[in-house]
């Protein structure tokens, strides 16, 4: 009995590991990291908060990727929204200013708190997106189209997902997206756009870079 | 599980065991992941934990159902003469006493033991929630201490496990392989002659 259940252990480890791949890991594994988004939408809501903290608690911020970041921004950078009117800075900056004290958390285990400081996504999107906000995904990429992510619309509506433009009270650096990040407490960091060039709102999931790359699509907690 | 948790843990592997600058041990040394090939296969790592993790919660339940259901309870649930047992199982095996041990199914210091990986085991699963869905179940992860805490708490339970692994097989072997035998299969065999 022993021998036949390692037998057929083994034989499932194998088939999985040499399975063609998709997405860069093997596709069985796929399906039930698509299985567990689907366990993740339907236990997501948009009224669970992530934990805020106090200003004593806010750490050294840590600026990981640079895909998308290869070029300064230009000086006239405007966020392009598909389907509508670009959008400027000084728009964004005029919505409602949401400050939040959130933990950043890498998928690879590291984290840190930061303070930040933007619109909300739901008061952008009312305000320069009407009619496309009922799509059930959004797309953000950066202007060299280099990096790019997809949300869920109830997670890119969470009240605590933000279009950031500034870190800890000063506008944002380069190497931390400026001059427009989103900033997605509810998710991993990999999703955490910096340098936004364009927003779509669709109704096909978009691509995501790193999902392209063997991780979860949603990564969200 | 554990090797995938490895697989995820090699891309922040900031454990160790020590005080202020000095390190006594770093979990893991380089030659660890090299040799073991754990490098670079983050994203695998999470895959297959996302998957096994499924495997574990349902086994586990099933167990303590089963074992709540068939009565073995009463076997394996530590009781006010346990801790007393124990003692002696420990000094008999480090043969600092002679003292024959009660016949039972399960001494006291298996009781303990087994009790106790149960308990790791529901730990295992609510660190990992509180991980996995830190938002979701906001309040577990603050309960355990935030999100840190609870990946801490959810490694210090893996050591927790390799070290049960190994005292268990260090006494399985001891027990010999008549013993083993019957641990998987459920009876034992026994030559005649032992009778006499």
């Amino acid at each position: 009995m022993g021998g036949i259940a390692a037998a057929a252990g083994f034989g499932t480890w194998m088939w999985i590991r040499d399975s063609f791949h998709r997405g860069g890991i093997p596709s069985p594994l796929r399906r039930a990291e698509e299985a567990d988004d689907v366990f993740s939408h339907a236990l997501f809501s948009g009224t669970r908060l992530a934990r805020t903290f106090d200003a004593a608690d806010i750490g050294d911020a840590r600026a990981n990727g640079d895909i998308g970041l290869g070029d300064d921004p230009e000086p006239d950078w405007k966020l392009i929204v598909d389907g509508a009117n670009p959008v400027s800075l000084d728009q964004i900056k005029a919505l409602p200013k949401v400050e939040e004290i959130t933990q950043f958390k890498c998928i690879e285990g590291w984290n840190f708190i930061m303070k930040w400081g933007g619109a909300r996504f739901s008061d952008f999107a009312a305000a320069h997106a009407s009619g496309l906000t009922e799509k059930p995904w959004v797309g953000l990429e950066t202007p060299d189209g280099e990096y790019y992510v997809g949300l869920d619309r109830a997670s890119a509506m969470h009240p605590q997902t933000l279009l950031a433009y500034e870190m800890n009270g000063q506008p944002l650096t380069n190497d931390h997206g400026a001059p427009l990040r989103l900033l997605i407490p509810v998710k991993y960091g990999i999703k955490n756009l910096k340098r936004i060039g364009k927003i779509s709102f669709t109704d096909v999931r978009p691509r995501d870079y790193w999902a392209e790359n063997g991780y979860d699509y949603d990564s969200g907690f | 599980m554990i090797w995938s948790g490895l697989l995820i843990y090699w891309a922040n592997d900031v454990y160790k065991v020590g005080w202020g600058d000095t390190t006594l041990f770093h979990f893991f040394p380089d030659s660890f992941y090299g040799a073991l090939h754990f490098n670079g296969r983050l994203s695998e790592g999470m895959a297959w934990h996302f998957l096994f993790m499924w495997l574990f919660a349902i086994n586990g339940v099933s167990y303590v159902l089963y074992t709540i259901f068939s009565g073995e309870w009463r076997y394996l649930v530590p009781d006010r003469n346990t801790l007393r047992e124990a003692i002696q199982v420990v000094l008999h095996d480090l043969h600092l006493s002679n003292t024959p041990l009660p016949r039972q199914k399960f001494n006291g210091a298996q009781k303990i033991a087994y009790s106790s990986i149960i308990v790791m085991g529901l730990g295992s699963l609510l660190t990992g929630i509180a991980i996995w869905k830190s938002v979701q179940f906001g309040w577990l992860t603050a309960m355990l201490g935030g999100y840190a805490a609870a990946r801490v708490e959810h490694f210090l339970l893996t050591l927790g496990y390799v070290g049960f692994f190994v005292i268990h097989i260090a006494q399985v072997i001891r027990a010999g392989w008549n013993n083993f035998r019957a641990m998987v299969t459920g009876f034992e065999v026994v030559d005649d002659c032992d009778f006499s």
